[in-house]
């Protein structure tokens, strides 16, 4: 709010994101509960949940208000308080985004969702777990390079494939961490942006979408059904393609959901996501680079922060301030947000004005 | 629903709370000989994808299949 120059009473409505602040932390009617620490009173506070994609969900529904007329200066935030609980607890919590009665109570983990996943997509199209680890390695350099990021720390592939086995072929390098954060963004017609900021990111197409929650409901779990139709339908209202697209903050829960997602994102063919990130094809100031702020593997996953913190991140590039992660080209962006094991995706197209 | 072919699988090693004590198990999605699939436990020797499996046993709700001969 400070950085657009809004004061609380000009916010007309609150979306905040977040996927479990009553099994984390006890507190529930959150959305209201937040913006009273604002000062921000009087307004319809609303919190979202769609697991992981609960940020973007938030974010969709606020463009959606703002772009219908029906509000003028929206605030979205996410927001996650996970690590006043045991892994194990926060285990349980989070495998709560799957089907408890199928998949759950047979003992799946979101590790194990993602695990199964994995090992389709290494069967189907030969993926390595050094393709994998390349995700892990890539989004740790630029995360060391990320002043907010949970773990600034490198790592080689060598560590990233010796690490300890959390649900096989995923070891803890291939997993996204568990994270305390939160991020903010304020909604405004195009035609009034100017009288906010010098520097302002267009939206230029953006879409929600879904699918089944069960893994084993989906006809194949290689691919996420819901990213392909809403990057198709964010496309089309940003009247792009696949090839525009200069960068991209993407859903790397697990390295494997990286690689799916360049793929369902249209960057490189199915199957071939593996070869793409091992091929340094992805890194900074590579091609395309994916995930330049660290991803949620280096820089956190705080779930229902995450779809918020894409859209900053995205939002910093185009604007020239992304500090040492600076991109050459960076002008039209992509945020992806994941939400289960693909039954929420959210997908937006940022671009300079 | 007795028996089927693994679809993919995993071994569990971190387990969320409930389960930590059976740590680590086998999770797998069998696709059924009589259409569908389902999430299951597997019993017994490990299986890999193609593997043929059945029916073991069912316990507190969750199949538990092994693999066929």
């Amino acid at each position: 709010m400070a950085d657009a120059g809004v004061s609380p009473s000009q916010i007309e409505a609150f979306y905040l994101g977040n996927f479990a602040g009553p099994s984390f932390v006890g507190q529930n009617h959150l959305a209201p509960y937040i913006a009273g620490s604002l000062g921000l009173v009087g307004v319809p506070c609303t919190r979202f949940e769609a697991a992981c994609a609960s940020g973007g969900s938030a974010f969709f529904h606020a463009v959606s208000s703002v772009a219908a007329g029906l509000n003028d200066i929206v605030l979205v935030a996410g927001v996650e308080k996970m690590t006043s609980q045991t892994t194990p607890k926060v285990t349980e919590i989070l495998a709560g985004a799957g089907d408890m009665a199928g998949e759950g109570r047979a003992g799946a983990t979101f590790p194990a969702l993602f695990a199964m996943i994995a090992k389709r997509h290494m069967y189907q199209y030969g993926t390595t777990r050094e393709q994998l680890a390349a995700v892990a390695v890539k989004n740790h350099a630029n995360g060391a390079k990320n002043p907010l990021a949970h773990m600034r720390k490198v790592i080689t592939m060598e560590q990233a494939l010796a690490g300890k086995m959390i649900s096989e072929p995923l070891t803890v390098f291939d997993c996204s961490l568990i994270s305390d954060g939160a991020a903010a963004v304020v909604i405004v017609p195009l035609e009034r942006a100017s009288e906010f900021t010098d520097q302002p990111v267009r939206i230029l197409g953006i879409a929600q979408t879904s699918d089944y929650v069960a893994l084993d409901a989906k006809a194949d779990i290689t691919t996420f059904w819901a990213v392909r139709e809403a990057a198709e339908k964010a496309y089309k209202m940003a009247h792009v393609t696949a090839r525009d697209i200069e960068f991209a903050e993407v859903h790397d829960c697990f390295t494997i959901a990286e690689i799916v997602a360049t793929e369902d994102l249209g960057f490189i063919k199915k199957g071939e996501g593996g070869p793409y990130v091992l091929e340094g094809r992805t890194r900074l100031r590579a091609e395309r680079p994916i995930n330049a702020s660290g991803g949620l593997k280096a820089k956190g996953h705080p779930v229902g922060a995450t779809g918020v913190g894409q859209i900053c991140d995205v939002a910093l590039q185009i604007r020239g301030e992304a500090g040492e992660l600076q991109l050459d080209r960076h002008s039209l962006g992509l945020a992806q947000n994941l939400g289960g094991s693909g039954a929420t995706a959210v997908v937006t197209v940022l671009g300079a004005i | 629903m007795s028996t089927g072919v693994i679809y993919t699988e995993t071994v569990v090693h971190a387990a969320p709370a409930e389960f930590v004590a059976d740590a680590p198990y086998q999770l797998a999605i069998v696709s059924l000989d009589s259409g569908g699939r389902l999430t299951a436990r597997i019993a017994g020797e490990r299986v890999k994808i193609g593997d043929k499996v059945e029916l073991a046993e069912t316990r507190n709700g969750t199949e538990f299949f092994r693999k066929l001969a």
